[in-house]
């Protein structure tokens, strides 16, 4: 399945590596810190409330 | 204004204000680039255009950080923010006085250091033309610069940071007509890019500036 | 103030989290078929061989650098007219994306210059300029890091965005000045977008529909995580201040 990359192969697949592992570092950043960040608003916006039962 | 003016060339020119410290700083690059390069004197013609212009520009960097800083930490910034004086007018005092304090003897000093990297003889009128020329875009370029940062408590590398790629055009032109120039070649094209972008800089970056002390004010 | 504050950004999470799986969906499809279409299926270019391929990645990331700064622009200026909250948080949001884009279309290109300009780096305009505004992005970056009060940094910011803008451009042509004045008639172009065959060019559109795809949500996700962080932020001081 492979295509026949001739003399160039490394560079391409190398090119391709590089944008790939870029690129993958950009979404697993931004979806790890999303997550985080959600969880964290939801742990504060829950302990407001429970304030807000109490008081 | 022109109080102020002359209360901040006083300021700078006291030790410790950083005004001998920008010509040490370039004399020191200059002398530092043939140990780095080697000393063949046909090389070191050739990259002397653009080294003492780099040299230049990284000299002015090095006093952007106290045009602000001192008036800020003392309160006398808040004071000519709301003194009568518009703050772009202050700006471009400011500006002003860092340009005579560095960019007038970096620009004087250049030819004597010129000698040591064996420029060509028809370059030294171009060095003088287009450093006198380039400096007061670098200052104005500085001050927006200085001026974005001034509420920050260590600015001063986040301030290179900002103001270093601005300064690309003006590099690009004025160590472009100082080589033309040193070569006898057309020079006039640059130098009019150079003049334009002091001329457009000073027109419309002490706006920018005075909003970005207006905002670190607040 | 805490009223306005919320409101905007209230409409903005829930439209945005209603369009948010559409343009993940898109962003998947099209780039997963316009880079198994550019990889597998497109012939060798007769004279640039197999590397013709990295133009797939190469093209849409320097697309994306552009526009993403351009997307910044725009949005610091709807900031500091307007003032919605937002729009300073989604030129925040925008600019990592632009630096990744920015790195991307620099090392691609490079990677193919090696064999065929025989050089990684060349000091070309456009190559040039790309560095450039990596460094404007950078220092955009470091200004955000640096200062505390978002109010402040997203007005600084976008003030240095502004400007930064006329400085990237004035750049732009004062590097095509300097090329040109180094060596006469360059014969190395980076203009291969005159004359692509159809055969790369249906699977290059493609691919950058799915780099627009990919900002785009990219991009969505990060301005709601700045406004979840923002309004984590605001609660927690409520809290500290009761």
């Amino acid at each position: 399945m492979m295509p026949e990359l001739g003399k160039y192969v490394v560079e391409v697949l190398l090119a391709y590596a590089v944008t790939g592992l870029l690129l993958a570092g950009l979404i697993l950043s931004t979806l790890w810190s999303s997550r985080r960040v959600k969880a964290q608003l939801q742990d504060v916006e829950g302990r407001n409330k429970d304030q807000k039962k109490n008081g | 204004m022109i109080a102020l003016l002359l209360r901040d060339i006083r300021l700078s020119m006291r030790s410790g204000g950083g005004f001998g410290l920008a010509l040490a700083f370039f004399l020191i690059v200059i002398v530092l680039v043939p140990f780095g390069v080697g000393p063949e004197t046909s090389v070191l013609g050739t990259i002397a255009p653009g080294i003492l212009w780099v040299g230049a520009l990284l000299a002015c960097l090095l006093s952007l950080d106290r045009i602000f800083a001192l008036d800020y930490d003392d309160g006398s910034l808040d004071l000519m923010a709301t003194s009568p004086l518009p703050l772009e007018g202050v700006v471009v005092v400011k500006a002003l006085a860092h340009w005579i304090t560095t960019g007038v003897p970096l620009t004087l000093i250049a030819p004597v250091l010129a000698l040591l990297l064996n420029l060509p003889q028809d370059g030294y009128f171009w060095l003088l033309v287009t450093l006198a020329i380039g400096t007061p875009a670098l200052s104005i370029i500085g001050t927006f610069g200085a001026a974005l940062t001034v509420g920050l408590k260590r600015g001063g590398l986040l301030l290179s940071l900002l103001v270093l790629p601005m300064y690309v055009p003006t590099l690009i032109f004025g160590a472009e007509a100082l080589r033309r120039g040193m070569r006898g070649m057309e020079a006039g094209v640059p130098l009019l890019f150079l003049a334009a972008i002091s001329l457009a800089a000073l027109a419309l970056l002490p706006l920018a500036a005075a909003a970005a002390i207006r905002i670190n004010l607040r | 103030m805490s009223l306005w504050e919320y409101a905007n950004p209230r409409k903005f999470m829930h439209t945005s989290g209603a369009v948010l799986p559409w343009v993940i969906a898109l962003a998947v499809v099209t780039l997963v078929v316009g880079v198994i279409w550019g990889f597998f299926f497109t012939p060798d270019d007769y004279r640039q061989g197999s590397t013709v391929k990295i133009i797939f990645l190469h093209v849409p990331s320097a697309l994306m650098a552009i526009n993403a700064w351009l997307m910044m622009l725009i949005a610091s200026l709807i900031w500091l007219v307007r003032r919605h909250h937002v729009s300073a948080l989604a030129a925040k949001a925008a600019a990592p994306i632009g630096i990744v884009m920015t790195v991307i279309a620099l090392l691609t290109g490079a990677i193919w210059g090696q064999p065929m300009w025989g050089t990684a780096w060349e000091w070309d305009p456009r190559l040039t300029s790309f560095l450039i505004l990596l460094l404007f992005y950078l220092g955009y970056v470091a200004l955000w890091a640096a200062i505390d009060n978002p109010d402040t940094a997203a007005d600084l910011t976008s003030v240095l965005c502004l400007v930064g803008s006329v400085f990237a451009l004035l750049s732009r042509y004062a590097v095509l000045f300097w090329n040109q004045g180094l060596h006469q008639g360059a014969s190395l172009s980076l203009d291969r977008q005159e004359n692509v065959h159809n055969a790369f060019a249906l699977p290059l559109y493609v691919c950058m529909a799915g780099f627009v795809a990919l900002f785009v949500s990219l991009l969505l996700i990060r301005t709601r995580t700045e406004i979840r962080k923002r309004r984590m932020n605001a609660l927690l001081a409520r809290e500290r201040a009761a």
